[in-house]
């Protein structure tokens, strides 16, 4: 059954409208049926939590009442933005943990006429879902305009695997789930080592230097493993690389054009969208050079160019054979 | 009504101190004079406590007591019956009582120990003496089977443990069978380079070792092989052994390689090359191999996969090859199984932050063994994964896989040593600096401090801290090109970015995969790790709770060399012992089938596990061979009739003891009570 509600959250409104607009483009070729929670709020991002725990929750809950009154046979919530969906695995988790905590939402709740039993929902990642539900065999069989030769880091910040708390991804400190849906869509994937580091949050209103450095560190990675386009499935993360880049080359002089896309974009491409409908054009470093590479009809790329810096060193075809990797043999038969 | 009835036994009930273990939480006096009183009418005829029963002066105040009052039966309210039970049933045997009138109550593990409040543990050791008094009345002067043992040695596994068990017990006379699965002995130790923290070279200490082990008259080896079927009880195990088929016949090959040399399929040797280098389909794991022929590894071999090649049989010089081989099946009779079967590294992919497996240079401990080894894929050059780099800086992560609740509780107790020797190897061999990153040092052995201070004086540098990542994300000068070791160095207080060339990850030990097949196959029990569980930890070390199975080197838990070949020497010691008495006493704790209550519905027969009832047809009966059974009960639990009971847990004798611990025995509290217990 792929049936699910939907919380779509602000910024998937605003910032990320391009993750909403190429998520409805997709979602009937996935055959996702999302059904959007009536009149949901924020969930108070990474700030309110901080402020006042009882008030935070209930900004939460007041979601997940609405989405336990709306079950049409389904009683999984997808939340695509990674902030959203810590807050509310967050909230069903704590509140089912520590009961006192679920019963002074639920009184608070009770003002507004609601009521949620904590535990009573699944609260799960759209690439969770799509992963684990719709799996990579029929992403792959949708594949029309394979991504081939376009280099992509998968990028997953800090949230959405961490800290797992019903135990749904291959390794909290290094998943592997975004690579394999990547590989699916027929893109060359770099083994991204800061896969699930930090972008800096919040820190870019609070202390830009800090926030600099972490998108420097992210972007100089990405450049080092001469990937094309980084590839992210948080609205935050996209937001601090793509708006904050230009700020980021400004304070270290630095002349970095590594464009940031959601996921959902380039299963888009992959299953021969058109790109605009995709929300492609909307961000701030161009997609359209990277774009170019696997043929998608675009404007001629813009001039200047980035220096190429030196080849990380990697592992060699001769030398000393690399430990084999569980899953490795199964990838290369299929 | 079974603890009403008569009563003509005159019981003795001896209460121990323990030092402080039971009287400091048990009023010792107040259970002594509790059960001269209360337990009067029940038999007691006399109560003694005494500081330590468990000594000869205790022992033989039991003794003295049942030579000058007559007693006939004894109760002593102390340890668990696994401690002491033997002791105190000897110390009634030299006085002349079957040592089975004798009865303990556990008043230390099961009360002192477990309970604070002294006026509720001391009542509630009355009860558990109470319980067992009315039980002692009940139990019958039992003899001991005695059954003769086979004077074969079973050894499990070929590493270093197994060789060593099964030398001491060859040399002293007596035949075992040593079986290994790899097609030749030597285990873990033969791929290591040097052993700590001597720096011998681990092939030149164990070879000697491994060829007399597959010279040796009185050793049957048999490798490419693997027990399939173990029967029988101790002193007379029946065991069946998989001989895997070597495609290669032993009587005319010798080993002198040519097949291996031709072989067009190269394969990567994961098992003695750690996955870092190659053999070829048909093999010798390396040069010193007990036994020196090769065998054919069917899975990669072109002849057995396409039908196509037979290079090596062509070019065989003496014919040895036959593709023609089966698998054969061997059985064989022994006394004794002691099981050496070893250990599994920890996954190191299983922590992806440390890279193994994504970042080239990232090394496990066994790889770098190989690449440390003068026979290894480099030749003992300590290169990159290039095949020619020498590392400049080197970085020794600790604790990998061990000590840590995501993976595992333990210490695997070798790789602060080892992680210290590779240390000392790499300056040695590359100038290179190293940085080893521990949690704790852990050096307690024989010379092994001295070890760490040497590897300190030579320049190692140490960071204490678990480190966070490894990555080759390279962030400020200097990092380009390197793997960065992020590390919060606990000393200081703060966050280090050490950039290196290689990393070596000191990864645990894990029991076996199959450590829990290997034990329900052989009869023995595992912990929650999967390492087997010894009789006691302590005192028992190589002993199984399983008579006549034991336990040496890492399948019982992780440990260094010294102390695998002291427990396969100690374990070879026991199992000499038992064979120079030639006959064994088994406990004569046995069920029995009453044979005309026995309806013949088979329910018994396939629920034990020791296969030790046999049907009669002729008669439809069943009935239970004494030799077989291990007194666990499970037919006299299942048996639809009752008709099966257990020689020393009669139902009587269970029943009776449940009255007495609820004290339904005392000033006719029976009356109470319903007669709504069943006979």
């Amino acid at each position: 059954m792929t049936h699910y509600l939907l919380y779509p959250g602000c910024s998937m409104e605003s910032s990320a409208i391009a993750y909403y607009d190429s998520l409805m483009a997709i979602r009937e070729t996935l055959g996702l049926e999302l059904e959007e929670i009536h009149d949901w709020n924020c969930c108070g991002a990474t700030e309110y939590l901080g402020i006042n725990l009882i008030p935070a929750y209930t900004l939460i809950s007041r979601n997940l009442a609405l989405a336990a009154q709306q079950t049409n046979g389904t009683r999984t919530v997808v939340a695509p933005c990674s902030a959203c969906y810590l807050n509310l695995a967050k909230a069903n988790h704590f509140m089912l943990e520590r009961p006192i905590l679920g019963v002074r939402v639920n009184e608070a709740l009770a003002a507004g006429g609601l009521h949620y039993d904590p535990g009573s929902l699944q609260i799960r990642h759209l690439l969770d879902v799509i992963i684990n539900d719709i799996g990579l065999d029929a992403v792959k069989s949708k594949v029309v305009r394979p991504l081939k030769g376009l280099r992509v880091a998968p990028y997953l910040g800090c949230m959405v695997p961490r800290p797992d708390y019903d135990h749904r991804w291959s390794n909290p400190e290094y998943p592997n789930e975004l690579d394999r849906l990547l590989k699916a869509l027929g893109a060359e994937v770099i083994d991204f080592p800061l896969k699930t580091h930090c972008c800096g949050g919040h820190m870019t209103q609070i202390g830009p230097a800090t926030a600099y450095e972490l998108i420097r560190r992210l972007v100089h990675a990405a450049d080092q493993y001469h990937a094309d386009l980084m590839v992210t499935l948080c609205p935050m993360c996209q937001l601090n690389v793509d708006a904050y880049q230009g700020e980021t080359n400004k304070h270290f002089k630095t002349n970095y054009h590594m464009p940031i896309v959601f996921f959902t974009q380039l299963m888009g491409l992959a299953f021969g969208k058109d790109p605009v409908e995709l929300g492609f054009g909307k961000e701030f470093v161009d997609t359209r050079p990277a774009l170019a590479k696997i043929g998608v009809e675009v404007p001629p790329p813009p001039a200047g160019e980035t220096p190429t810096p030196p080849k990380p060193k990697r592992a060699k075809k001769e030398g000393l054979p690399m430990p084999r990797m569980s899953g490795e043999e199964e990838e290369v038969s299929s | 009504m079974t603890a009403q009835q008569e009563n003509k036994e005159r019981i003795g009930v001896y209460v121990c101190h323990c030092g402080t273990n039971i009287a400091g939480t048990v009023d010792v006096a107040s259970v002594r004079d509790w059960a001269a009183g209360r337990l009067k009418d029940r038999g007691v005829v006399l109560a003694r406590d005494y500081k330590f029963m468990c000594s000869s002066l205790g022992q033989e105040l039991i003794e003295k007591d049942i030579k000058e009052h007559g007693l006939t039966r004894v109760v002593v309210a102390a340890c668990s019956p696994h401690l002491h039970e033997n002791t105190f049933r000897t110390a009634c045997a030299r006085a002349g009582l079957n040592p089975y009138l004798c009865e303990l109550a556990s008043i230390r593990e099961q009360v002192s120990w477990v309970h604070t409040d002294k006026a509720a543990a001391t009542a509630k050791a009355k009860a558990v003496l109470s319980g067992a008094v009315e039980r002692v009345i009940h139990n019958e002067p039992l003899e001991p089977l005695h059954v003769p043992i086979h004077e074969a040695t079973l050894v499990v596994g070929g590493g270093i443990a197994g060789i060593q068990a099964a030398l001491e017990i060859a040399d002293a006379g007596f035949p075992v069978y040593l079986v290994e699965r790899e097609p030749s002995i030597g285990g873990h130790m033969s791929q290591f380079d040097k052993t700590f923290p001597t720096l011998d070279c681990s092939a030149c200490i164990l070879t000697p070792k491994m060829v007399s082990a597959g010279t040796h008259p009185k050793i049957t080896l048999m490798t490419w092989s693997e027990v399939v079927k173990v029967d029988g009880y101790v002193g007379n195990f029946t065991v069946t052994i998989k001989k895997q088929a070597r495609y290669v016949t032993t009587e005319l090959c010798t080993g002198c390689g040519i097949c291996q040399e031709k072989c067009p399929k190269k394969v990567i040797d994961e098992v003695y090359e750690a996955g870092l280098g190659y053999r070829k389909a048909v093999y010798i794991p390396f040069p010193q191999a007990v036994p020196k022929f090769p065998v054919i590894d069917r899975p990669n071999c072109t002849f057995f996969q396409k039908g196509t090649c037979r290079a090596c049989e062509k070019l065989c010089p003496t014919g040895a090859i036959d593709f023609n081989q089966k698998d054969e099946f061997v059985t064989v009779e022994v006394g004794n199984i002691i099981l050496a079967t070893g250990y599994d590294l920890f996954d190191a992919r299983r922590i992806p932050q440390y890279g193994y497996g994504r970042l080239a240079n990232v090394y496990t401990n066994l790889e770098f063994e190989r690449l440390s080894n003068a026979a290894g894929p480099t030749n003992g050059n300590i290169v990159l994964r290039d095949g020619k780099t020498a590392p400049k800086a080197v970085g020794v992560i600790h604790c990998v896989g061990s000590r840590d609740r995501n993976y595992n509780n333990y210490c695997s107790a070798i790789c602060c040593m080892q992680s210290l020797k590779f240390a000392h190897i790499v300056r040695e061999r590359t100038g290179a600096q190293v940085y080893n990153f521990y949690i704790d040092m852990r050096t307690p052995a024989k010379a092994y401090d001295e070890f760490y201070q040497r590897v300190l004086e030579e320049g190692t540098l140490f960071v204490r801290g678990r480190v966070a990542e490894v990555t080759d994300a390279a962030r400020l000068p200097g990092e380009e090109g390197k793997l960065i070791i992020q590390v919060e160095d606990t000393l200081v207080g703060k966050q280090r970015r050490i950039p290196v060339d290689m990393v070596v990850l000191s990864a645990g030990m894990e029991p076996r995969h199959d450590a829990k097949d290997v034990a329900k196959l052989f009869g023995i029990s595992c912990s929650s790790d999967g390492w087997v569980i010894e009789k006691h930890p302590k005192l028992d070390p190589v002993a199984t709770m399983t008579e006549g199975v034991f336990v040496v080197g890492c399948a019982q838990g992780p440990k260094d060399i010294p102390a695998t070949v002291a427990q396969g020497a100690a374990a070879s010691a026991r199992v000499l012992g038992r064979i120079q008495q030639k006959e064994i006493a088994l406990e004569p704790v046995r069920a029995n089938i009453n044979q005309d209550q026995c309806s013949g519905c088979r329910i018994c027969n396939n629920l034990c596990p020791y296969n030790a009832i046999l049907f009669h047809e002729d008669r439809m009966v069943s009935e239970v061979n004494p030799a077989l059974c291990q007194g666990c009960g499970t037919c006299v639990a299942a048996c639809p009739a009752g008709a099966i009971s257990g020689t020393g847990f009669s139902d009587e004798q269970i029943l009776s003891q449940i009255e007495g611990l609820l004290l339904l025995n005392i000033d006719g509290r029976k009356a109470e009570v319903p007669e709504a217990v069943p006979a």
